[in-house]
């Protein structure tokens, strides 16, 4: 998060670690006003963004991710191209610098990047400020779309997006549970900083194998109980996905004990306040992590979280593209 | 050929005239053939390191024989050793003999080839240890650097099979089972950023199951690269109640870089700061430091690490581990040690030159400053600052982690047995 381009302060989005209260709130506002903007519109299409070029650039599968940036660019009516690893020159050994060059010098005046390696975002975003490009005002904004297990700043973004329309405004106080392996969880890192950030009480709840080795540095509580935290009225249960391979990673004993003592069963979400709200990034592992029943509940807002997705990422591309003046 | 250096400090102490005759101190040369102004610098005895990446055989794209012995001399060094993770690895008699014979062709620095201890670094058979020893190399030092001799039964036959050949196993102590996919130290840094970490427990463990083994063997233990201040308690434990009453030795370096750098340089994901052992915390540098005063840490190794651009202009998890050092080490020591006021000059003295010397068995390195002993010396401006820049560095690749940093300390002239091999901060060539 650096330098003051644009009138909230934001270059590029990489993380949600260091991200200023008032530029979150900044993000969440206009979100919100995207979704009255698009409302009762018989075409779904703001012209904010004509003339920008907007690359996704994935290295990773996922199609909710992809498909909420290009819908978010799209009803901005800026051109959206997708390149993904393995159907270009990236599948054939070429390095992350020149791709990203390249798709610098070929116009794009924004680079959604999803990748494995933690910090890649970061990587393309140092580059391209020290090379500069003549055909934009010299800036290419990148934007992390998920970076290994370091951040997944959007996703944290629509989660307080989702949180907000449920519980009010502010969110000031609420007490978020985030549930799962936080180890390998981007989402949880980034949702993590940007709760605590907008004054919000986070606590994480796993198994030590499934916590970071310093973890106690977040801004953050931490315990092992699900049940025990649940009987304290949490406003918000993040629930987060186990990988397959972590199963067998040695993290913990089963699937089996995994579901007992940290899935979100219906027994467990019946403790829950009746305002609780139940998020979960998806994709999810039903009958693990979390009960179908509890999924396809009232309380939980999955499809709500895919909704504001694209709300959110509009912001996010309106705030790195075009600056409160072009509006 | 003889030579006179003019008024120069021996280890920082009172000024005096120092002769050279055919390579060897003298007490006084009549009329000699060259005189040097030693106004101003210190004397110290030529740098010996025991932990270097010459890259040759294999690895040329980064570093030769040639261009690491430059550096090596442009840092003050007039020994080296050459870690044997070469391609073809340095795990046979042909092999530490040609790294031996480039050495001696490029003359700038004694270069001694490290042995193997495992056919190919990869952990399952012995290498050929006593032909090495026996070639004309003359390897007193084995290691697997790179990789740790993770197999308990592999490290104690290596450990009583060294004894045989009066030679030193330098274990990179790292448990690869704790460290899969490590990329930065274990803690708060590298659980923000999202990077797998490489915990302290993987060296003090290892650490402290070499040193148990290596009293159990009556052998001789070197440990690489002590990173983490669990090592330094492992270390002085050993010494305390394991060694006593056996003929075993335990011995330890600490690179520069952990004496200066911390785990927080990985913040930009730049991976120039991606070594291994990695980066630690700032109570870590300092209990070095501290340990390396009080001679818990024997000596100061470089493991210099040249790496290609590619290597390292790219992610951080794909990126390869490894900084140069044999240029800045000197002044990194100073830094750290000299003006913090843990090290005098004869502090740097003995734990950059006779310490190493000592541990790998050279007669002629590491020798004091006096009259009989070989003319093997560094000459250093201790008030002169100096800018780092990768590019101007004498080695290939250029990936150092302090580019941009000013340091304190230039060395000004080498000399090798007599010969000078940098004058004015130039390398001369043969």
């Amino acid at each position: 998060m650096t330098s003051d381009e644009g009138h909230i302060g934001l270059r590029h989005l990489l993380s949600t670690d260091g991200l200023r209260r008032e530029q979150a709130e900044a993000l969440l506002d206009t979100a919100a006003s995207m979704e009255q903007a698009l409302t009762g519109r018989a075409v779904r299409k703001l012209p904010t963004l004509r003339g920008r070029t907007v690359v996704t650039l994935f290295y990773e599968n996922s199609t909710r991710t992809r498909v909420s940036f290009e819908v978010a660019g799209k009803w901005m009516s800026a051109d959206t191209i997708n390149v993904s690893a393995s159907g270009s020159s990236v599948g054939k050994g070429e390095s992350l610098r020149d791709t990203a060059s390249t798709l610098a010098a070929a116009g794009a005046d924004a680079i959604v990047v999803r990748h494995p390696a933690s910090g890649a975002p970061h990587r393309i975003a140092g580059w391209l400020d020290r090379v500069g490009h003549s055909h934009t005002d010299g800036h290419v904004a990148v934007v992390n779309a998920g970076d290994g297990t370091h951040e997944h700043p959007t996703q944290a973004l629509l989660d307080a997006a989702t949180l907000r329309k449920r519980l009010g405004a502010d969110l000031a106080g609420r007490r978020v549970a985030i549930v799962g392996d936080v180890l390998h969880s981007r989402v949880a890192r980034s949702n993590a900083h940007l709760l605590a950030t907008l004054g919000a009480e986070v606590t994480l709840v796993a198994p030590p194998t499934l916590l970071p080795a310093g973890v106690d540095a977040w801004p953050v509580a931490v315990t092992h109980d699900l049940d025990a935290h649940l009987t304290t009225g949490p406003d918000a249960v993040m629930m987060l996905r186990v990988q397959a391979e972590r199963m067998h990673g040695g993290f913990f004993p089963s699937a089996r004990e995994y579901a007992v003592r940290f899935g979100l069963n219906q027994r467990r979400a019946d403790t829950l306040p009746d305002h609780a709200v139940v998020l979960h990034p998806g994709p999810a592992v039903r009958g693990m992590e979390i009960a179908s029943s509890v999924a396809d509940s009232a309380r939980a807002a999955i499809a709500e979280q895919v909704t504001a997705g694209v709300h959110v990422r509009m912001a996010v591309l309106y705030h790195l593209l075009a600056g409160e003046d072009s509006r | 050929m003889t030579t006179l250096i003019r008024n120069v400090r021996p280890y920082g102490e009172d000024p005096t005239d120092l002769y050279v005759r055919d390579g060897v101190l003298v007490d006084h040369v009549a009329d000699p053939d060259e005189t040097v102004d030693g106004d101003g610098l210190i004397a110290l005895p030529g740098l010996v390191d025991l932990h270097a990446h010459l890259r040759e055989p294999g690895g040329e794209e980064a570093e030769t024989v040639a261009t690491g012995s430059a550096a090596a001399a442009l840092g003050g060094y007039t020994a080296v050793f050459a870690m044997p993770n070469t391609n073809p690895t340095q795990d046979s008699p042909v092999v530490v003999e040609h790294v031996w014979r480039r050495g001696r062709e490029v003359g700038l620095v004694d270069v001694h080839p490290v042995g193997a201890v495992t056919v190919g670094l990869g952990g399952e058979r012995l290498a050929e240890m006593g032909m090495m020893a026996a070639s004309a190399a003359g390897v007193r030092m084995f290691s697997d650097d790179g990789r740790c001799v993770n197999d308990p039964l592999i490290m104690r036959r290596a450990l009583e099979y060294a004894r045989s050949l009066d030679a030193v196993v330098a274990q990179h102590a790292e448990d690869h089972r704790l460290t899969v996919g490590a990329q930065a130290h274990e803690g708060p840094v590298a659980a923000r950023l999202g990077l797998t970490g490489w915990p302290a427990t993987a060296e003090e463990s290892i650490v402290a199951r070499d040193a148990m083994l290596a009293a159990a063997a009556g052998a001789r233990l070197h440990v690489c690269h002590l990173s983490t201040a669990g090592s330094v308690g492992v270390l002085h434990w050993a010494r305390e109640t394991l060694l006593p009453g056996t003929t075993a030795t335990v011995s330890a370096e600490v690179t520069p870089h952990h004496l200066l750098l911390t785990d927080t340089a990985a913040e930009d994901y730049d991976p120039v700061h991606k070594v291994n052992p990695p980066l630690r915390p700032e109570a870590d540098t300092l209990a070095l430091r501290r340990a390396l005063a009080d001679g818990v840490i024997d000596c100061v190794a470089t493991d210099h690490a040249p790496h290609p651009v590619e290597a390292k202009d790219c992610e951080w998890p794909q990126a390869r581990p490894g900084m140069l050092g044999l240029q800045t080490a000197l002044s990194v020591v100073t830094a750290t040690m000299v003006t913090t006021g843990l090290l005098d000059w004869r502090g740097v003295a003995r734990v950059m030159s006779e310490v190493p010397a000592a541990i790998a068995g050279l007669s002629d390195q590491g020798r004091p400053l006096t009259v009989g002993e070989p003319a093997n010396l560094v000459l250093v401006d201790p008030d002169a600052r100096w800018t780092v820049r990768g590019a101007e560095l004498a080695s290939i690749a250029d990936n150092t982690p302090y580019e941009g940093m000013e340091l304190p300390t230039s060395v000004i002239h080498t000399m090798l047995r007599g010969r000078w091999t940098v004058r004015d901060g130039k390398v001369k060539e043969l």
